[in-house]
């Protein structure tokens, strides 16, 4: 479990005073992938450099496991950095060692016996499966291998929380969800609580069970995928599933309405059982439904008759557990 | 006419020594002190490991660049004195090294010092986030990665030591760069002076051979 509470860093820029962030609170349970994001400047870089410490934070604190990050000596900051696996962008391997003394890193650090070290190694890169590029140096590897070494390598330690920088923002999108399946896996097998900093709604939708955004340094929206997914109200939904950018404009006179739904209703004919119930058209102008993890999700716009009973719909659409949000009549 | 008596032979053969033996000693003991030096100004440095402004600003601009912007003809010259002090003398290859070191420690310090810089940030980032001390993410991160520039510095730092030595003949050094003086210069034995130029170029040659192989051999970049 990872716990950032009124995480604060304040940078002084001749005499100015720039918040990168302004008291961020999160917390992540044990085995949990939390996504955070965000556009460029809204502080994730900063975010990541104070959650590592490599950063001080101006104040606030961050623990793992209970364990206190901020306010430490250097030695225990060292200790409990070891409690963390970091995973970067561009890897950051050391091109001067192998896929397995990059991975034997972090053990090399503190002395780890040799046998010891090899077989852990062994381990891990079995994991990520390059056990054959063992003897490989990173300029040999794809792109999507490298971030399997540099994954292997944060696993080293046995750390109790994975915390990942855009991992994914340098690859293809067919090797990006190999690495995030890769992500999902590890955290099954070793029950590890990741936390994923992105700006690519893709990863969030992918591998996520939660999600947060961060703007202007604060987190504005929260919550697990399900519920942000059919917050109506909220900006994470829209831009999780959004609407086809090329959806047909309205061209009668009837309201408009947007329809947000998970789960059950999905699977349902929402439609079909309106038109009949309320004896009137529906007009589907634009829609997504993605499965994302066990469940569907779906974003509807429809248009509606100009002389149907809107206000009923909307209460019996409502009642059933769906998001609706009125755009109006055109 | 036989330019090359056996006089001229055994000479011709004790000053190629004596000049490896400057560049041998300078070399060595330059790539030790220059190489700490180097690694110093990089670290000391704004955005580096451990930033002590005031230390690297003595270093940088007061200690190298001082040293640096003095020409090595005149800082060898001004050195003799101090050579004489600590090898009891200025003459020879040995009083020579001292003025060759100092002259060409902040020259390959300067060159140690980019090449770390090129090491990228994020390199070091990831050895300290995984636990590593400082000086440990020095030895095992910094220079390591570095080490195909920092060989390319070594090289290029040889040569200029091979072309400084010639110079540091004329002022009591010996070696080659004497030997092209008095038979070349003074005499006007041209084939003397080609000969001497022969080898100086052939060392420079080997020395960038050798440097680049093995620079290409440890780069994995």
């Amino acid at each position: 479990m990872i716990t950032v509470s009124d995480l604060r860093k304040v940078y002084q820029q001749g005499s100015k005073d720039i918040v990168a962030l302004d008291g961020v609170t999160l917390e992540v349970p044990t085995g949990k992938i939390h996504g955070i994001v965000g556009h460029s400047g809204a502080g994730k870089s900063t975010l990541v450099r104070c959650l590592t410490l490599l950063d001080q934070p101006t104040s606030g604190s961050v623990s793992v496991n209970g364990k206190e990050l901020t306010n430490v000596s250097s030695e225990e900051l060292r200790n409990a950095r070891r409690r963390i696996g970091m995973v970067f962008q561009h890897a950051n391997l050391f091109d001067s060692r192998t896929t397995e003394q990059n991975v034997a890193y972090p053990l090399e650090l503190v002395g780890t016996p040799k046998d010891q070290v090899a077989s852990k190694v062994a381990e891990l890169l079995e994991l990520v499966g390059l056990s054959q590029f063992a003897k490989a140096y990173p300029s040999q590897l794809s792109g999507g291998q490298r971030q399997r070494v540099g994954i292997a390598r944060a696993l080293t330690t046995d750390p109790d929380v994975l915390l990942c920088d855009e991992p994914t923002s340098a690859l293809d999108p067919k090797t990006t969800d190999e690495i995030l399946e890769l992500v999902k896996e590890l955290r099954d097998r070793l029950n590890i609580t990741v936390l994923i900093i992105t700006h690519e709604m893709h990863v969030v939708k992918q591998a996520c069970d939660s999600v947060s955004l961060l703007e202007g340094g604060k987190i504005v929206e929260h919550g697990d995928i399900e519920a942000v997914i059919t917050n109506a109200t909220g900006r994470l939904a829209s831009t999780l599933l959004p609407l086809p950018g090329d959806a047909p404009r309205a061209e009668g006179s009837g309201p408009i309405l947007d329809l947000l739904y998970t789960g059950q209703q999905a699977t349902e004919p929402v439609i079909s059982s309106l038109a009949r119930q309320f004896n009137t058209d529906v007009n589907v102008l634009a829609g997504s439904v993605e499965q994302l993890g066990d469940q569907q999700y779906a974003h509807l716009r429809l248009q509606l008759n100009a002389d149907a009973d809107l206000e009923a719909i909307v209460n019996h659409l409502t009642s059933t557990g769906i998001a609706v949000t009125v755009k109006g009549a055109k | 006419m036989n330019f090359f008596t056996p006089t001229v032979l055994k000479a011709m053969g004790t000053a190629t020594v004596e000049t490896l033996e400057m560049v041998v000693i300078s070399g060595i003991i330059t790539v030790v002190i220059g190489l700490a030096l180097g690694i110093l100004l990089h670290v000391t440095g704004k955005g580096g490991l451990a930033p002590i402004r005031w230390l690297n600003v003595v270093l940088s601009a007061i200690i190298v660049n001082i040293t640096r912007s003095i020409p090595f003809a005149i800082l060898m010259v001004a050195l003799i004195p101090f050579s004489a002090m600590v090898v009891g003398t200025s003459l020879g290859p040995i009083a020579a090294s001292v003025s060759l070191t100092i002259g060409t420690i902040p020259f390959f310090a300067r060159l140690v010092e980019t090449a770390l810089r090129d090491v990228s940030a994020g390199k070091v980032d990831a050895a300290l986030v995984m636990g590593s001390t400082k000086m440990q993410t020095i030895r095992k991160v910094l220079v390591p990665e570095a080490m195909p520039g920092i060989i390319s510095a070594v090289t290029t730092t040889v040569v200029t030591l091979i072309g400084y030595s010639a110079m540091a003949g004329l002022v009591g050094g010996g070696g080659l760069g004497r030997m092209a003086y008095t038979y070349g210069y003074t005499r006007y034995n041209m084939p003397i002076m080609i000969t001497t130029i022969i080898i100086i170029v052939v060392l420079v040659q080997l020395v960038q051979i050798i440097g680049d192989a093995i620079a290409r051999k440890i780069d994995h970049r």
